[in-house]
């Protein structure tokens, strides 16, 4: 039930600040502090999110195999790798460091 | 996910470009991530959520790294409100992206609550490479369409996997999700700023892990880009204008995205 909830939510959330930029007038957002917040705000998120699953198990931190997949796809992308092979440059290497026992 | 940088403005390169060409464009960006929805399918059934539950985030959220955040929260045993707000505050991008895709699409208002669906990253990055409306109008489209169809058929297929795969962490599939979040945090380095926001935002979220319930250290590291525009504001007010794009100083540059 918490789980549907949870979807729930995000549903409603995530298509009404989609729908909201397609019919509110340009000059409301427009704003340069609420703009750079916007930019800023994803930058935050998604680097506390990489981090926070690649150290994370449970409230402990701990270093295993992940950050042997998240430093592949870091490569990856130094190298413009298209979307889908960082991620499975990612998926392969953590495989791999996890079957030699890391 | 390259396509991000060409966001920073319309490259006027050739306003005659043939529509094959854009097509082209928006059916690679459209297949590439499309099948990454076979990841989140399996990470979203790997971390207890069910068929129908998996399958409803990708037709009805549709923006990725909201979906992954949401599933890794409730995974890490957050609470649905914790989790459904740290997948809400990362789809607050989507609104911007919208603002300037309805200028550059000028979608007749019936046709909005439909188009809205589908503004996410990789629609707005080809639709606002393309020189003219009507091209404009093709790579929202063709992208909108591949990457929907695709992304809920690899969704739907990963979720389905997931049980003959078994343990997902020995495939090594546990790290699917932060390696999407690198690759779309990674085009958005553009400047020290940016930097420092994900610098900040990762020693937050890292430090509040162990005392904070699950869920809430995602919502504090956010805490670092009020944080860093504050502190870019001050800056900004001694030495003058750096790359930044503080209030005195807008240079109205498309850096946002």
């Amino acid at each position: 039930m918490n789980t549907w909830i949870a979807v729930g939510l995000t549903v409603l959330g995530c298509y009404a600040v989609k729908l909201a930029g397609l019919l509110v007038p340009a000059g409301a957002m427009e704003r340069p502090f609420v703009r750079r917040l916007a930019a800023l705000l994803p930058v935050a998120l998604l680097a506390a999110l990489t981090a926070q699953q690649t150290f994370a198990d449970g409230h402990a931190l701990v270093l295993d195999a992940r950050a042997a997949g998240l430093g592949a796809a870091a490569v990856a992308l130094i190298l413009r790798a298209p979307f889908l092979l960082v991620v499975a440059a990612a998926v392969l290497v953590t495989a791999g460091v996890r079957a030699l026992g890391g | 996910m390259a396509q991000q940088t060409a966001l920073t403005d319309t490259t006027p390169d050739s306003t005659d470009k043939p529509d094959a060409a854009v097509v082209r464009d928006a059916l690679g960006v459209g297949v590439a991530v499309g099948l990454s929805g076979f990841a989140f399918g399996v990470t979203s059934a790997g971390s207890g959520l069910g068929l129908l539950q998996t399958c409803a985030l990708s037709l009805l959220v549709f923006t990725g790294a909201s979906q992954f955040a949401l599933v890794g929260a409730l995974a890490a045993g957050g609470n649905p409100y914790t989790a459904a707000a740290g997948a809400f505050f990362l789809g607050v991008r989507n609104a911007f992206y919208g603002l300037r895709l309805s200028q550059v699409l000028a979608l007749p208002r019936a046709v909005r609550p439909f188009a809205a669906q589908w503004v996410i990253d990789e629609t707005t990055a080809v639709t606002l490479a393309q020189p003219t409306r009507r091209t404009a109008r093709i790579g929202f489209t063709v992208t909108g369409l591949s990457l929907y169809l695709l992304w809920n058929l690899t969704t739907l297929l990963g979720a389905l996997g997931a049980k003959a795969i078994g343990d997902t962490r020995a495939w090594g599939l546990d790290a699917a999700g932060p390696a999407v979040f690198l690759a779309l945090l990674a085009p958005m380095l553009t400047t020290a700023t940016e930097r420092a926001v994900a610098g900040l935002a990762v020693l937050l979220g890292l430090a509040a892990l162990p005392v904070l319930p699950a869920g809430v250290p995602v919502l504090v590291a956010a805490l670092a880009a009020p944080l860093a525009l504050l502190a870019e504001g001050r800056r900004g007010r001694r030495t003058g204008p750096t790359a930044t794009d503080a209030p005195e100083h807008s240079k109205g540059s498309g850096e946002d995205r």
